[in-house]
């Protein structure tokens, strides 16, 4: 098979528009992004299959019709991007909800973590701690000097 | 055995209802299932003496060869009756030593009784596999034990150290046990043997084995983690860390050493270990005034001294060692028990506050006694029995052997010693110090200990029986040309005067512990148990750098780091690799390229715009310009959805969007953001690039080419993509709809947020017109105020019933022309927002009056529905069936089942569209209405973290 051109351009344009929106940080570009990238595998998936009439018999010849196989998958991928979009809206709606804004912050969990390692600690210094262990183990108990 | 096995399985499961049942008594009905084990190793005695073994093989993965194979023979016996017997009496006492009402007694009983069957599981498994899973459930369930009560930050934190430990020292076995099984080409433990590799492989797999056998049973240099593991009550003590799972290294050992004790390293290695853990143990033992833990550290240096004579490969030794084997049990079980009951009655251990016990209790001293006396090896016990066999099998080695002698004499001496002391610490009248009160044992309590102790001076005085049953395992090393036997009475041996060195040494060096202070200044430390911090903490120091570095919580980070890889791997093989394709066509129809610019352009701007609404706005001119792509491309379904999903996709933005600020937040700095941009259109070409090649490279026929027959044949239709969706390639259509109820719960879930919102999602009906009254048609229901468009109101109105006809239309004829489920539903639900567009949440409501999760969870009945009848009906799961009927006044019906599932498509994408509609629309009018802002509102940083 020899590749469609303008197939091709648009697919490097919307992933390329696509992704440069996904690494931002408003949930609502996120989703742009999300939504151009989905067109764009939508129509990387339809170049698999061959050009032709509708794949609908008794309307045109066999022979001359559009490969079916790849719009199926596309029909289940572009209901599935509206769900996806749904949710990550809500998600947007959410976030704005709750903290008046949609950026995405960094996780504060791992901001913790990551502070840990510039002052070169460890996790709960203290549970590591022995003070209420039993006694030390390999020498008597406390205090065994004194009797 | 595997219908024991099931026993204590099933034990294990009613456990905590007989605990709730009956309290702690009920302890004594658990151990009926290792009472029952040991009566049935007993009824084997006979085929044990003649050298017989009790088999069993089950499959298990038969593709992996993997069976489910027990053996017992001889000394597994021996180890089956030691885990079975001191496992029941344990049980016994358990029901005196904890209170009614001790929080965690079922759980307790549950993972004693498991703990016991893979104990069990464990001596007699065949398969190093299967006993590599009967190990690690051992170290599983003494973590359970260890960590009885999880409130104690002592007992958390020692049941979390041997379970590192130990798990640790597993895994390295499990390497050894494959390394052995992969060479042999069979796991089963009677093989293996039979076919050793060599030279440095046989090394490495020998020291992995080594360091689980060594780590289990607290053997140099894993030995700091026994004595901690004694903050788990007394009877777990009693039975896991003496009798029955640190016996588990040295019965691995004792397993191995007939096959591998002339192959180095392994006797040199568990020499070397066992004589430091037996004589570093035996010190250390006699330096705590803690009676438990003396008894720890007690355990901990007969381990290395049972680990030292079942490691030296000669019969004399082999017989020695089992019988020390058993010796040890009993004696330290008994020990332990007594202790238990010491602490029980008096509330302490320490040997500086107990005094005048012994005349208070006689009965528990001499319990006591008896125990100590097999311990440090006085005739007549079995103790004594053994330590003569011991001593005399090592008389009559080599060099090597008599050097071992020498240590072995040292360690007993050592074990006299602090045998001795235990005696004194815990029932001797010391001065200055009042007469201990203790409460009274009841008989029941004291039996347990009392059944061990006389069960050691019984063994004593059947010594020559015992020979008998100890003998076949024996025999199955080289024999020197001694041939010993066990005997209460040599005569006049070198072995009698060793032991009676032993002895005197013993006495003295107790007397000196009571006499002199000088002996406390000799300091002995080793410092495995430090080691064992200082790794602890760098492992978690290293996992903090680690983590801090790889992890650094920004996600537009870790999309760049993936996306970047996917640009130089994916790319790089396209540059250097790819099969450029040397012939294209610009386009099939010059309507492509216009469609295509149109794409292009939106999808730019969108990528550049500032404000959301125009962002918005350009994806959906993309979007329509993808759907022109599909007519064009000659795909009439595809189009048709994806202008619908494009219609809907802009109609939830603008729902959400009206809330969101116009515009968007602060631009990044400039270089992150040139950053960005720049992996963006790399990506781009990258997937332009992989596009060309992959379309380029295709030469197989597409197997679509038998889809036109077969949608007719079987499917029933003509429009082939439906067929697909609906039979051909049903069950992707069956997940994605699942998917599709599962997006929007988590939609609804998201926007009522909390529970007593959720039941708004509903929807609520209109009020029922009272009686008498008409319902007019194109009534306008109750409005909020804010929806005045009365003329739009009234033509959705007019409009509604026809979209939904047409919906239905195309949900019945997408079988055999462009329609189908999805695209019917996506009209549905478009009629549905027409009408709350133009007169809000009560309008929506008077449209569909219904539960939108109702709909979804119907829709996905339906469909699952038709799956599962196809199979009823003796097809396959969502199969079609093709019915024509004449029916009278309609004529010719053509009916296939497959549009049942289609139905459900269609409630699930309604569902969907008007769950949407209630969340993002009717919700978030809700709560606009309300005033709910920002909830929290945090200002956003300045520059976000580069």
């Amino acid at each position: 098979m020899s590749p469609n051109l303008v197939y091709v351009v648009v697919i490097g344009v919307l992933f390329g528009a696509g992704v440069s929106l996904l690494l931002e940080r408003t949930l609502t570009r996120v989703l742009i992004g999300v939504v151009l990238i989905g067109n764009g595998v939508n129509v990387l998936i339809l170049m698999g299959g061959a050009y032709g009439t509708p794949p609908i018999i008794g309307e045109a010849p066999v022979e001359g019709m559009s490969d079916p196989l790849p719009q199926a998958m596309i029909l289940t991928a572009i209901v599935i991007t509206l769900g996806i979009t749904a949710f990550l809206l809500a998600l947007a709606y959410r976030s704005w909800q709750l903290l008046g804004h949609d950026e995405v912050q960094d996780d504060a969990e791992d901001t913790r973590i990551i502070e840990l390692a510039e002052r070169d600690e460890i996790p709960h210094a203290k549970e590591s701690e022995t003070e209420d262990l039993p006694s030390p183990v390999y020498d008597a108990g406390p205090g065994w000097a004194e009797r | 055995m595997t219908v024991l096995l099931a026993c204590y399985a099933s034990m294990a499961v009613l456990a905590p209802a007989l605990v709730r049942w009956l309290g702690p008594k009920a302890l004594y009905a658990v151990a009926a299932v290792p009472a029952a084990t040991f009566a049935w190793a007993l009824a084997h005695t006979g085929a044990m003496r003649s050298g017989g073994a009790v088999t069993e093989v089950h499959p298990w993965v038969p593709q992996l060869g993997q069976e489910l194979a027990f053996r017992m023979t001889a000394f597994p016996w021996l180890m089956v009756l030691l885990v079975s017997g001191v496992g029941a009496l344990v049980l016994a006492y358990s029901a005196h030593y904890f209170p009614a009402g001790e929080a965690g007694l079922g759980r307790f009983a549950a993972v004693f009784v498991g703990f016991a069957g893979a104990m069990l599981g464990l001596v007699v498994a065949d398969d190093l596999l299967l006993l590599y899973v009967f190990w690690e459930l051992t170290s599983v369930f003494s973590y359970l034990l260890i960590g009885h009560d999880p409130t104690r930050r002592a007992s958390r934190w020692a049941a979390m150290q041997a379970l590192l430990v130990t798990t640790l020292g597993g895994l390295a076995m499990l390497v050894g046990f494959i390394m052995l099984g992969q060479h042999a080409g069979t796991y089963r433990l009677s093989a293996v043997v039979e076919d050793l590799p060599g030279g440095a492989y046989l090394v490495v797999a020998l020291v992995m084995v080594l360091l689980g056998a060594l780590s289990k049973s607290a053997l140099f240099p894993f030995s700091f983690w026994l004595p901690n593991a004694m903050a788990a009550p007394t009877p777990v003590s009693a039975y896991l860390h003496a009798a029955a799972m640190v016996k588990a290294g040295v019965f691995l050992i004792g397993m191995l050493t007939p096959v591998f004790a002339a192959d180095p390293p392994w006797r040199e290695a568990v020499w070397a270990c066992g004589a430091l853990t037996f004589l570093f143990g035996g010190w250390t033992a006699l330096r705590q005034t803690d009676l438990k833990l003396m008894l720890a550290y007690g355990t901990v240096s007969q381990l290395g001294m049972i680990g030292i004579v079942l490691g030296s490969g000669f019969r004399d030794a082999a017989l020695a060692g089992a019988a020390l084997l058993a010796g040890h049990a009993m004696f330290k079980a008994a020990l332990f028990l007594v202790v238990g009951i010491v602490d029980k009655t008096t509330g302490t251990r320490e040997i500086y506050s107990l005094s005048g016990l012994g005349a208070r209790r006689p009965a528990l001293a001499a319990v006591a006694v008896l125990a100590v006396a097999s311990m440090i090896g006085l005739p007549p016990t079995f103790g004594f029995v053994a330590k003569e066999a011991m001593l005399a099998a090592f008389w009559d080695g080599g060099p090597w052997e008599r050097a071992m002698l020498a240590c072995l004499v040292a360690g007993a001496a050592l074990t006299v010693a602090y045998g001795l002391r235990f005696l004194w610490g815990a029932f001797a009248r010391k001065p200055g110090l009042d007469d201990t009160d203790a409460a009274p044992a009841g008989p029941g309590f004291l039996a347990a200990p009392a059944l061990l102790a006389l069960a050691g001076l019984a063994a004593g005085l059947l010594a020559p029986g015992a020979d008998g049953l100890l003998a076949p395992y024996a025999d199955r090393y080289p024999d020197t040309g001694h041939a010993y036997h066990l005997a209460l009475w040599h005569g006049l041996t070198p072995a009698l005067g060793l032991s009676l060195a032993a002895l005197a040494a013993g006495f003295g060096l107790y007397l000196a512990t009571r006499r002199t202070s000088a002996w406390r200044a000799v300091k002995l430390r080793l410092t495995s148990g430090a080691v064992y911090r200082q790794a602890q903490n760098g492992i978690d120091r290293l996992a903090v750098e680690l983590t801090g570095r790889t992890q650094r919580g920004s996600l537009p980070f870790y999309l760049g780091v993936i996306l970047v890889s996917l640009v130089v791997l994916a790319g790089g093989l396209l540059l250097f690799d790819g099969p450029w394709p040397h012939r294209f066509r610009l386009f099939d129809t010059p309507l492509q390229l216009a469609a295509g610019g149109i794409i292009v352009a939106a999808a730019i701007a969108a990528a550049l715009a500032r404000r959301r609404l125009t962002a918005m706005v350009l994806t959906g001119v993309s979007g329509y310009g993808v759907a022109a792509l599909f007519i064009f491309h000659g795909a009439p379904d595809l189009a048709l959805t994806q202008f619908l999903v494009e219609t809907v996709t802009i109609v939830m933005f603008v729902l959400v969007l009206r809330r969101l600020p116009p515009r968007f937040s602060e631009r990044p700095l400039k270089k992150v953001r040139r950053f960005r941009v720049a992996i963006g259109v790399a990506v781009g070409v990258v997937a332009a690039g992989m596009a060309y090649v992959a379309v380029g490279s295709r030469e197989a026929e597409p197997i679509s080419e038998l889809f036109p027959d077969l949608a007719v044949s079987y499917g029933g239709g003509h429009n082939i993509v439906n067929v697909i969706l609906v039979d051909i390639r049903a069950w992707d259509t069956m997940g994605e709809i699942a998917v599709l109820l599962v997006a929007a719960t988590g939609v609804a879930s998201l926007i009522f947020g909390r529970d007593k919102a959720m039941h708004r999602r509903g929807g609520s009906r209109p009020a029922p017109p009272k009686t008498g009254e008409h319902v007019k048609w194109l009534s306008r229901p109750e409005t909020d105020g804010s929806h005045q468009a009365i003329i739009l109101q009234v033509v959705t109105r007019l409009l509604f019933h026809t979209i939904v006809l047409f919906s239905i239309y195309l949900l019945f004829t997408g079988h055999n022309h462009p329609g189908g489920g999805f695209a019917g539903g996506l009209v549905a639900g478009l009629a549905l927002a027409v009408r709350y567009l133009a007169g809000g949440r009560a309008e929506l409501n008077a449209a569909a009056p219904v539960d939108a999760g109702r709909l979804l969870g119907t829709g996905l009945l339906v469909s699952v529905g038709t799956g599962a009848a196809s199979m009823l009906l003796g097809g396959q799961v969502l199969q079609s069936a093709i019915l024509d009927v004449e029916v009278p006044l309609l004529g010719h019906l053509h009916f296939v089942t497959s549009t049942f599932f289609d139905i459900g498509v269609y409630l699930i994408v309604v569902g969907l569209v008007l769950d949407i509609l209630r969340s993002l629309g009717a919700e978030i009018d809700r709560h606009r209405e309300s005033g709910d802002g920002p909830e929290n509102a945090a200002p956003l940083p300045e520059k976000e973290a580069a």
